[in-house]
């Protein structure tokens, strides 16, 4: 009988595992970059967490190089007397259980005063009570979720949930409306087809989609939740088919909605595919293919190509060497690194020019009150820790290229 | 419109795919009665093979229908070059110890291959784009087929028939017949089991690398995480069509892809049942089959009864 019990064991490994896909560990890419010299004194960490590698990991890079960028700025401008910023990045590979680790690492180092990051919303919410027992402030450049500021029951009554997390993105309790009266009023679609995949982030830009989309007239012909780890999606993309929708909204992120997309038009429906700031990558084009073109996606803020207060930070990266692109969150990471520095200023700046024996607690009540013109505009946060600048933008794929067709701020 | 066509060949697809994969778990099972759970990363491998061949080798431009048949060499090369390394360097020196030491090499071999490709295969961090065929899409009556589904269609029977003829005509495939009956006694036989052996991965991985091709063409894109929920969902078809029968793999992928498949296109019309319809819950539907095949059909769909070599 041992063969049996064998084939048992196996198929229960088997079925264990397919619960644990992209649990698979990769290298930890704890080295931090070097900040450049100048400043002196005292050495001040700002950590990044971020996707480094793996699916997301074009839109991790990115915040990491934004993040150094700001540091590395203050350093030549010697923007707080005596203090020297280092950006110390760690890997979170998506996984909520890695971001966690990740921000015990950073308690753990007293040099650390500020954490930007991270990208996902699951992540986030994984993080957020280890920082708040340290005391120490995080800054997402990219987590969209309301129950992150304004607690689990944010649409009846609003409890901010930890006093140290911060964020220069906006929610998708408006990302998600937003997208329903672009897609309602401007493109004139009426039936909906609603897909998500179950994640923190993906479901809830789903749910506020649909709210608003119903809200407003329109009719939801369909909904379905996709497997993340896998890529075929053919069976969902003939239900599309032959819902009759006019269009698609997908709450989730690029490695699924390129496929996506690409099936439900190889399935016969010609109809876009709109998405939040998760799609919103080059990858999902290059994923996508050619069938990518028409696709819609919101995006937290205004286009940072157009903004005047963009130039010189996209000069700056540019001038930098950067390996990888700044993607979505560039100019918002930037932000979430410097309202760090800024908060670190005051702090410094009100204990005689040097840092206070509890300064991650001064820091977290510093940034409270920081204001200044960042990248993506004027930076301040409300009594949520939200950013006060709720800007959000649509692009479209046109050519093989994400383009901006409007922004506007979401009134409700 | 009726949808259920559209869906059945969906299924139809996934499962051969999977079919194709699940040989490679069942002929090595059948022979050495061993799980080789790197059989996934195998599969993984043809298909940077074939993109290796596509973008490195091959002059821009080239026209896929002469790029095709180069690009299945080139899996294939790889797959069975990875399979025979595999068997001669990991599972050879283990051939006399208890059966879970292999199955956790296995496991590390797996992980292995991954992160192999992760770290050195250019720009493998994340997905790379495969190339697609031109054309299509084809429609037949109200089924919408596309050239990448076409390859496939032609790919899983055509390859099936070779290997029935191979295994049940020639010489080696009667030899790997009677390793699998009685290793011991084939030997006292003449038959060199353990050249047997490589041929039975050697010939697993053939069906990976085509597969790999396969896959490649269908979804447009392929990443070094691709072989691992494939190969554990080809190794349950494996199962489920009677693990050491190679009809049975094929048969047990096709199931499995149709099941999948209808589970995400009915079941949240069934009343009461719409929460767990959508694809997510697809697979939980699949392995309930697969409990209910092993419940009442433990040697599964088209096995033979094993127990008796225990």
């Amino acid at each position: 009988m041992r063969q049996r019990s064998l084939i048992a064991i196996t198929a229960a490994l088997a079925a264990g595992a397919l619960t644990l896909t992209a649990c698979g560990s990769r290298d930890d890419d704890g080295g931090g970059s070097d900040s450049g010299n100048g400043g002196g004194g005292t050495t001040v960490v700002i950590g990044v967490d971020a996707p480094l590698t793996g699916d997301l990991s074009a839109l991790g890079l990115g915040i990491k190089n934004s993040a150094d960028l700001a540091a590395k700025t203050a350093n030549k401008e010697k923007t707080v007397e005596g203090i020297t910023f280092k950006v110390e990045a760690l890997d979170d590979q998506g996984q909520p259980s890695v971001g966690q680790q990740n921000a015990t690492k950073f308690v753990a180092n007293d040099k650390v005063l500020g954490v930007v990051g991270p990208l996902n919303s699951s992540v986030g919410e994984s993080m957020q009570k280890v920082f708040d027992t340290a005391k120490l402030v995080e800054v997402s450049p990219a987590n969209t979720n309301p129950a992150l500021t304004q607690g689990v029951d944010w649409q009846t009554k609003k409890v901010r949930p930890y006093k140290s997390y911060f964020r220069t993105a906006t929610t998708d309790a408006i990302q998600g409306p937003f997208a329903a009266q672009y897609v309602y009023n401007d493109s004139k679609k009426r039936k909906v087809f609603v897909i998500d995949d179950k994640k923190t982030y993906g479901a809830g830009l789903a749910a506020t989609f649909t709210e608003e989309f119903k809200k407003l007239g329109g009719k939801v012909v369909g909904t379905e939740h996709i497997n993340p780890d896998t890529k075929d999606f053919n069976a969902v993309a003939t239900k599309v088919k032959n819902s009759g929708a006019d269009v698609v909204y997908y709450g989730g992120e690029y490695p699924q909605a390129g496929p996506l997309s690409k099936q439900i038009k190889a399935a016969g429906a010609k109809i876009p595919l709109v998405g939040g700031d998760g799609i919103y990558s080059a990858d999902f084009i290059k994923l996508a293919g050619a069938s990518g073109n028409g696709d819609l996606a919101t995006s937290v803020g205004a286009p940072v190509e157009e903004l005047p207060s963009a130039k010189e930070f996209v000069a700056n990266y540019k001038a930098a060497g950067y390996k990888e692109a700044y993607e979505a969150y560039g100019g918002y990471s930037y932000d979430s690194a410097w309202a760090i520095i800024e908060a670190v200023k005051k702090v410094v700046e009100a204990n005689d020019g040097k840092l206070p024996s509890d300064a991650r607690a001064k820091v977290v009540d510093a940034m409270q009150n920081v204001s200044f013109d960042g990248v993506t505009g004027k930076v301040s946060f409300d009594e949520f820790g939200d950013a006060t600048n709720k800007q959000l933008t649509v692009y479209a794929v046109e050519n093989g290229a994400w383009g901006s067709v409007k922004s506007g701020t979401f009134t409700g | 419109m009726n949808e259920l066509p559209q869906q059945l060949v969906n299924g139809l697809l996934l499962g051969s795919m999977y079919g194709l994969i699940a040989i490679g778990y069942t002929m090595v099972y059948g022979i050495v009665q061993l799980i080789n759970f790197a059989h996934g990363e195998i599969f993984m491998t043809g298909a940077f093979g074939a993109l290796t061949v596509y973008v490195y080798i091959l002059p821009d431009g080239t026209s896929m229908l002469i790029a095709l048949p180069l690009m299945l060499l080139g899996a294939m090369v790889v797959s069975v070059a990875v399979a025979v390394g595999a068997e001669r360097f990991a599972y050879r020196p283990l051939r006399g110890a208890p059966r879970l030491a292999p199955l956790i090499t296995a496991i590390g071999l797996s992980l292995a291959l991954q992160q192999a490709v992760w770290a050195w295969y250019p720009e493998a961090k994340s997905a790379r784009t495969f190339p697609q065929i031109d054309g299509g899409p084809f429609h037949i009556g109200s089924v919408t087929l596309q050239t990448g589904d076409i390859f496939l269609f032609v790919a899983a029977p055509v390859s099936m028939a070779i290997l029935g003829f191979f295994v049940m005509r020639t010489r080696t495939g009667r030899g790997m017949q009677a390793t699998a009956q009685d290793p011991d006694t084939a030997k006292l036989m003449g038959v060199n089991t353990d050249r047997i052996i490589v041929v039975a991965f050697a010939l697993g991985a053939v069906f990976a690398a085509v597969g790999a091709v396969a896959n490649g063409l269908k979804y447009g894109q392929i990443d070094f995480k691709m072989g691992f929920i494939l190969g554990l969902k080809a190794f349950t078809a494996a199962v489920l069509g009677g693990i050491g029968n190679i009809y049975g793999a094929m048969i047990g992928g096709v199931v499995l892809g149709v099941a999948e498949t209808l589970a995400t296109a009915y079941i949240a019309d069934i009343p009461g049942l719409d929460k767990f319809g959508s694809q997510s819950w697809s697979d939980v539907w699949a392995f309930i089959l697969l409990i209910l095949v092993l419940l009442f059909r433990p040697q599964g769909l088209l096995g033979e009864r094993v127990a008796d070599r225990a």
